[in-house]
């Protein structure tokens, strides 16, 4: 039984991951990043004399700026994870052999992202600790602490998957690089610039009374904004945000919804393509 | 046993396989030979379900690479020319890995990994980081890696390319053992003499078309042409060439003068070879030795080949 849902590709990486260097450098770099602004907000906040003190409601603005943080720390190393997954299997010229194994498409692209996953999760397990301080100075609730991290793992799954699509798709680790980085920037900062340019033409279009009704109806002003995790974050974190979005736009459906529609889709496509073109000179995907 | 019918691989308007017809019974010891670019390493992939033909099909113990892939993959062991290996693993968690992602439970892995090190004479360096493997060492894991789901079936891709002499040597003597364990083996190289050596039978691959195919023998015969002879006399050496040139299956004759030798083609049955000997005896030429020049297999793979290199 346990044989059935064991992976061995995923059991490899994890031994491989856990056995590098590089993965050790890389959470030492992400928890002294952490500890650095922690300590910097401590510190600014108690008038760099120790002796100050610290309310609940600037307890919940280093929680919301530590999220802000850990969210862009993540956008930032799972490309660096994902996007070599397959290509350099390739140019080590151990993907031959794996192919060659009973193992099927399916199995190698999920182990490859289920390893890098895991180091993703435990990055964040790694940082709870500097998150509880935000507890001990009151001000979050434990239901927004839990959002915020099934926040970052469905960000981390999508963006983990279109990073393996391109490690499969291109032969190269560093166009694969390229092109997951080039993704993850479209997703955090040019849905952004979209949604602001959205939001102007809306006011202007207002200002100027060229809108033929007085209630605003921006659904892709809106799209942009549902899919960028900045402003998700956001109205999770404050929610009148969210209210003030939805009144901006004229569509009253929370942006979460869509948000997880989007990414969930982003997966299983990006996911479809890498396993389909994980044998792309096989006619069958067998 | 093997079966390749009419396989053909295009790439735009490049063949690099065509219309391959092959049969290799169970057992059976078959090298590809053939020069850089042939299409033995295309065949190899095609076999090893890495590639689809652009038409034809290969049959693996009555499976079709082409319809049933993952059937082909439980009866195949592939060795690729070129192979890397993970860096941090050890040999034997190399060969549990791949032992495991052929579906073996972890109790079989254990009982295999230990036999196979020791076939490929490795039991040694079990816990040794494969990538601090010598070459030759990496290759015999690659081999032992091949072995652990027990397939019928070896596909070898030049094993033996880029070993020094004494690694041969021992690729060559565990391939001996596995041919002993009845395994079919289907291996290459551009190195012919190797082949001959431990193998039942030879297909010679040229521009992506099987130029011949039999046992060592049948090949060098089918490929030499014609045979070249000498013939040392006591004197006479000019009315022994009169003699030669009437022959109308002599050709290209020459007179090796400080040797007292007459060295021509001919191109006769063996029977026409032994009337003109007679023929020789009474037309009193006095015909000290007569000797067949014998062309090594290196000579017949440089001849095959040198027309691949013109083209």
């Amino acid at each position: 039984m346990m044989n059935h849902f064991s992976n061995p590709v995923l059991l490899k990486e994890l031994k491989l991951r856990f056995r590098a260097f590089k993965s050790f450098s890389g959470l030492m770099f992400y928890l002294v990043v952490l500890c650095i602004f922690v300590a910097g907000f401590l510190l600014v906040y108690t008038q760099f004399t120790g002796t100050g003190f610290f309310r609940p409601s600037e307890s919940f603005a280093m929680f919301a700026v530590l999220s802000m943080l850990q969210m862009g720390l993540v956008m930032f190393i799972t490309p660096g994870l994902t996007a070599g997954a397959i290509s350099t299997e390739r140019e080590k010229q151990t993907l031959n052999i794996l192919l060659t194994t009973t193992q099927s498409s399916s199995q190698i692209i999920i182990g490859k992202l289920l390893s890098s996953v895991a180091f993703l999760i435990l990055l964040l397990i790694a940082g709870l600790p500097l998150y509880s301080l935000v507890f001990l100075f009151g001000g979050v609730s434990p239901s927004q602490l839990i959002t915020i991290f099934l926040l970052y793992l469905l960000t981390l799954i999508a963006i983990g998957s279109i990073g393996i699509m391109f490690s499969t798709i291109t032969k190269k680790t560093i166009v694969s690089m390229i092109a997951t980085y080039g993704a993850m920037i479209f997703l955090a900062g040019i849905t952004a610039f979209f949604f602001f340019i959205g939001m102007s033409m809306e006011q202007m279009s207002m200002a100027q009374g060229t809108s033929t009704n007085q209630t605003p109806f921006s659904p892709i002003t809106y799209f942009w904004a549902s899919i960028n995790p900045g402003a998700l974050m956001l109205t999770i974190l404050y929610p009148d945000l969210a209210t003030s979005l939805e009144s901006l736009v004229g569509i009253s459906l929370p942006i979460w919804i869509v948000y997880i529609i989007f990414y969930c889709l982003i997966t299983i496509l990006c996911l479809t393509i890498a396993i389909r073109k994980l044998r792309a000179n096989m006619k069958t995907n067998r | 046993m093997i079966e390749i019918q009419g396989l053909t691989k295009k790439y735009g308007s490049f063949t690099a396989l065509d219309n391959l017809n092959l049969k290799v019974e169970e057992g059976v010891v078959f090298g590809f030979v053939g020069a850089n670019g042939a299409g033995k390493s295309t065949t190899f992939s095609i076999l090893a379900t890495l590639l689809s033909p652009t038409s034809g099909d290969a049959l693996i113990n009555g499976k079709s690479v082409v319809q049933e892939p993952r059937e082909v993959r439980k009866q195949i062991g592939y060795m690729p020319d070129f192979f890397g290996v993970y860096d941090q693993l050890k040999a034997d968690e190399y060969l549990d890995f791949y032992g495991a992602s052929y579906g073996l439970s972890s109790s079989e892995r254990e009982v295999l990994i230990p036999q196979l090190l020791e076939l490929v004479n490795l039991t040694g360096k079990r816990y040794e980081y494969v990538d601090l493997l010598s070459r030759g060492m990496k290759q015999r894991l690659c081999l032992a890696r091949s072995l652990i789901h027990d397939p019928k079936v070896l596909i070898l891709d030049e094993p033996a390319s880029g070993l020094d002499p004494r690694a041969r040597v021992e690729m060559r003597d565990i391939l001996k053992h596995l041919k002993s364990m009845g395994k079919t083996i289907l291996i290459s190289s551009h190195i012919l003499p190797e082949l001959a050596e431990m193998c039942d039978e030879i297909g010679v691959i040229d521009n992506g078309r099987l130029i011949a195919h039999g046992n060592v023998a049948t090949i060098q015969a089918q490929l030499q042409g014609d045979k070249r002879i000498i013939v040392k006399v006591i004197n006479q050496l000019e009315r022994a060439r009169a003699f030669f040139e009437e022959d109308p299956h002599i050709s290209s004759i020459e007179l090796i003068e400080e040797r007292n030798e007459i060295a021509f083609s001919y191109r006769g049955k063996p029977e026409d070879q032994v009337k003109l000997l007679q023929k020789a005896l009474l037309a009193e030429i006095p015909i000290y030795t007569l000797t067949e020049e014998e062309k090594d297999l290196e000579d017949v793979f440089m001849a095959i080949t040198k027309g691949a290199d013109t083209e």
